[in-house]
């Protein structure tokens, strides 16, 4: 695979600014956003949401706890008090409707930094990356969960760097950016997308969510791929790709099923023939070969509806 | 490894399954074995780093707080701190220290109601029987009320006055016609505030509050005290003194 380094140079001349940055638009507000709920309280004393990403409380009626750091405590043999286990259903009925990874490309204060190391990696056409399997995450996860129960503490968030950066921001803690730095400097230098797609067992673990997750991308115009290899340059798991755009013969569902994707929508971005599109998981239907009138892309984004309504109209 | 004598073929993707997950399953081993011993070693807590009132003992406390801070932004005082990498409580828990800013003792307890993982336990509705740790003199030879000198500001600030320290009476053998009035901790009414630390006006604080484990409360409970079971028994536990038989010399006179 040659990564392109710029891939989004055709998908702009075809589609326009807008539409071909859209869901990095989209994304990086999200992460300010949520970024904004916890830091409007200690910078203008007007407060939203209290606490961190491992658990929050929004308004004084949110509670939100992160379900992995629950588990954790489970496995260190403490059973939490009635708050952290609903903020933990709520996150983690959430999750199950918008797509678990989701969390990692549009809340996780550290995607921008693994996205800034991608982007370079790109640009300075770095090609080294260590091997890494993806599936070592999950083992990693079990070594988390393992090191809980025979230490008896929250054993990850002595040193999860995704927290630590949260609360580097939230708190003021200026050390713990140190471990985002650390990861910056791998992804960019040792392995491409080397802590997000590999090693972090946060994403890991919201991936396990992902596998049944409703909201999906989905590639239902796998008819119009032309191969430009754009949406494998951008992706940040590429292999999730593969499955969903390449099923034609094989008739699989167009839909990226696997709980590796974190519905970022960089391909839906960067696709030029507007292949992919946000949808939901068990809409398998495929659109027709391409049509000479294309649809507005936004009238897509809104609905998967339009799929039946546009083969009608043509 | 008999796969060749018996006959099945072997199929090279299960070989390198095997090899992945063993190579894998070591890796997260070795992974695992220094997140625990990190973990277990979180555990050593600096003494002068005070865990917020209801805490859990540290152990249980390391199972339980998320590290969310919500006890932290609910502190009126900026008393409570997150602990960050070089502040030595495990990384992101909530501590203070009684030098710096003492715990005010709210009547509502907001960081305990703030808690929502119960590492701060909720059972504890009475601030008065917080147990922050324990104020004790430790240095009896600095502290100026031992000197014979009239200080008494860690008496005076003592949100327990005249019960969790008492100033005890005693001659002053070094002037002969003076008194020397020493704070006393009552451990069973102190809750570790740390008010006393806080305002203690020496240098270095002759009183200082320590974790409940470094200032062991607890009797053993195999001593027993001769004059509290007899009250609680209503009488002496044992007969009265046995008469024992007068041993003389025959015909002796006492």
């Amino acid at each position: 695979m040659t990564a392109n380094a710029r891939p989004y140079v055709e998908a702009r001349a075809q589609k326009g600014l807008w539409a071909a940055s859209r869901f990095l638009v989209l994304r990086r507000t999200s992460q300010l956003l949520f970024l904004a709920l916890f830091l409007s309280g200690p910078l203008l004393g007007v407060w939203i949401a209290k606490g961190t990403l491992a658990s929050s409380m929004t308004l004084g009626t949110l509670p939100l706890t992160d379900p992995f750091v629950l588990l954790q405590s489970l496995a260190a043999r403490h059973w939490p008090e009635g708050l952290s286990v609903i903020g933990a259903s709520i996150v983690l009925a959430a999750y199950l409707l918008f797509g678990g990874r989701t969390y990692c490309s549009w809340v996780c204060p550290l995607n921008p930094a693994a996205d800034l190391a991608a982007w370079l990696r790109r640009r300075l056409n770095i090609t080294f990356t260590a091997k890494i399997r993806p599936e070592l995450r999950l083992y990693f996860v079990g070594a988390v969960l393992a090191a809980s129960v025979l230490s008896g503490s929250i054993a990850w968030e002595l040193i999860n760097p995704v927290t630590a950066l949260h609360r580097a921001l939230v708190f003021g803690l200026w050390f713990g950016a140190g471990g985002t730095a650390a990861i910056f400097v791998f992804d960019l230098l040792v392995a491409r997308h080397g802590w997000c797609g590999h090693l972090c067992p946060v994403g890991a673990f919201y991936g396990q969510i992902g596998k049944v997750a409703l909201l999906r991308v989905t590639a239902d115009n796998r008819a119009a791929c032309n191969d430009c290899m754009d949406c494998f340059a951008v992706c940040p798991e590429p292999h999730v790709i593969s499955p969903a755009l390449r099923g034609e013969r094989s008739g699989a569902t167009p839909v990226i099923t696997a709980g590796d994707c974190t519905v970022c929508g960089a391909c839906i971005d960067v696709c030029s023939k507007q292949v992919f599109h946000l949808g939901l998981r068990g809409r398998n239907a495929v659109r027709p070969a391409p049509s000479m009138t294309a649809p507005s892309p936004v009238a897509r984004v809104v609905s998967s509806q339009p799929t039946v309504l546009e083969r009608d109209l043509s | 490894m008999s796969d060749s004598s018996s006959g099945i073929p072997r199929d090279p993707r299960r070989r390198k399954a095997l090899q992945d997950m063993t190579r894998f399953g070591g890796g997260a081993a070795v992974a695992a074995t220094m997140l625990t011993a990190f973990g277990v070693s979180s555990r050593a807590k600096p003494a002068q780093a005070l865990r917020p009132p209801g805490a859990l003992p540290e152990k249980d406390f390391l199972a339980a707080c998320v590290r969310c801070g919500l006890c932290v932004r609910d502190c009126p005082y900026d008393t409570l701190k997150l602990a960050d990498w070089a502040d030595g409580p495990a990384l992101g828990t909530p501590f203070f220290q009684a030098r710096n800013v003492p715990c005010e003792m709210c009547d509502t307890i907001p960081c305990v109601k703030a808690c929502p993982t119960g590492a701060l336990q909720h059972a504890l509705t009475d601030i008065a029987k917080a147990k922050m740790g324990v104020a004790v003199i430790t240095s009896r030879e600095t502290c100026l009320n031992l000197q014979g000198l009239r200080c008494d500001v860690c008496y005076r600030v003592c949100p327990a006055i005249d019960k969790a320290i008492t100033l005890e009476v005693s001659h002053n053998a070094r002037t002969t016609k003076h008194a020397i009035f020493e704070p006393v901790v009552h451990a069973e009414y102190c809750t570790g505030c740390g008010k006393c630390e806080k305002s203690c006006v020496l240098t270095e604080s002759a009183i200082k509050v320590l974790p409940i484990e470094v200032a062991a409360l607890k009797q053993d409970d195999h001593y027993k005290r001769g004059w509290e079971e007899k009250s609680k028994a209503g009488g002496a536990l044992v007969d009265a003194p046995l008469k024992l038989p007068v041993r003389r010399p025959e015909g002796g006179s006492p």
